[in-house]
């Protein structure tokens, strides 16, 4: 990580967010040579099997979902800002009422028997990825009193070299509780919290079906494979 | 060209287990063959198990996920890969790439699993000559009847190595 970065990721000790206090290491990260570890090939993620249907979250049961629809695109792009195509995007969230499917979650809004909140797509040539989902709901934790998360969807990629895996959240412009959340807080950089929100978008929004947003995201390191502009 | 800022990393919560798991998850080797069982569990810093974390374990082709179980336990089978070309000419011992997500890590943590018996080889390996001697073991695999054993503690006493992302 250079240093005009360090701003923009967490650290993995961020008090405010507890979970973090007795799972974040001591002792410091030991650091290897970037050009052959970080550039190291990344894992071979072809063994999760992808189907067109996978990436409507809304169509994965009998009926619809409750709840506002919404499309989500953007552009996976690599360090030099060049697409990744091709590359495995695996997405997550609570249903519109807040609530995830998990059976780990108790909270007690409902579960909609339409809704998993599940979703997986490859980009295509030009990086891009598309999701047909429902704007999730805020979400309430034991973090501290009163605790709420905001509306967010979780996203998992994986990206060209080993340096390139990426695990984060993508949130929704506007949310009034984006500056109260300590885990988007721990990012210390305004700038960094800014690349987790997504852009509410007129081109992405289908009239009378679905609110569009668009929100790019950069992994780590150098697209491997042949690329032609 | 222009450098794109990389986008933050955040936790994966708690609540993965509905979309990141998948059939045959825990098995590395493409043709479901392989040979080694690799098992243990992931421990934070009072010794206590972390019931939601997701492990990816990973060289070459081999490719699997494990999420623990409520013990904090994981397990794969996967096939013991060849020693491969390190930095400066230098070969590096056999070894698993490991990647570990959970609720409380904002980022992911990266290590390896290096093999028991392979004593040599690993004395001659570049990233393990860089660790310190006393933290070495962590990175090893112990030999279990049917098993290797590679326990994960996140903090504190015997914390395994990590490598900077």
């Amino acid at each position: 990580m250079s240093e005009t970065e360090i701003g923009f990721e967490p650290p993995y000790l961020h008090p405010d967010y507890k979970s973090t206090i007795l799972r974040a290491p001591r002792a410091a990260l030991l650091r290897l040579p970037e050009e052959w570890f970080h550039r190291a090939p990344g894992p071979a993620f072809g063994r999760v099997t992808v189907s067109g249907g996978d990436a409507d979250l809304t169509r994965q049961h009998r009926g619809e979902p409750l709840g506002e629809r919404i499309v989500v695109t953007g552009r996976v792009l690599d360090s030099d800002g060049r697409p990744l195509p091709h590359t495995l995007v695996e997405v997550w969230q609570a249903n519109a009422a807040g609530r995830y499917v998990d059976p780990g979650d108790d909270h007690s809004a409902p579960l909609d028997a339409n809704f998993t909140g599940a979703g997986r797509c490859l980009t295509d040539a030009e990086g891009r990825y598309s999701f047909v989902s429902i704007k999730p709901g805020a979400y309430p934790w034991g973090n501290h009193a009163n605790a709420w998360r905001p509306a967010r969807i979780h996203f998992s990629l994986f990206g060209a070299e080993l340096g390139s895996r990426l695990v984060t959240q993508m949130y929704f412009p506007g949310d009034p509780l984006l500056p109260f959340d300590p885990i988007l807080q721990s990012i210390p950089d305004q700038r960094g919290r800014d690349l987790l929100v997504a852009a509410f978008d007129w081109e992405t929004t289908k009239p009378n079906w679905a609110l569009g947003y668009r929100w790019d995201i950069a992994l780590r390191g150098r697209n491997s494979t042949p690329w032609e502009a | 060209m222009a450098r794109t800022a990389p986008t933050p990393s955040q936790t994966v919560g708690p609540f993965f287990g509905f979309a990141l798991p998948f059939a045959g998850d825990s098995e590395a080797a493409p043709s479901g063959q392989g040979e080694l069982r690799i098992e243990g569990q992931v421990l934070d810093g009072a010794g206590t198990p972390v019931p939601d974390a997701l492990l990816e374990l990973w060289q070459g082709e081999q490719f699997a996920r494990c999420a623990t179980d409520p013990e904090g336990a994981f397990h794969f089978t996967a096939s013991k890969p060849a020693p491969m070309p390190g930095p400066g000419g230098t070969v590096q011992a056999p070894h698993f790439n490991l990647t570990i997500f959970a609720r409380g890590l904002l980022r992911q943590l990266q290590t390896r699993i290096y093999f028991p018996g392979e004593t040599a080889a690993n004395s001659a390996d570049w990233v393990l000559a860089r660790v310190e001697p006393e933290r070495r073991p962590t990175l090893i695999a112990r030999a279990e009847p049917g098993a290797l054993r590679f326990d994960i503690r996140l903090q504190g006493e015997g914390e395994t190595v990590f490598f900077a992302l």
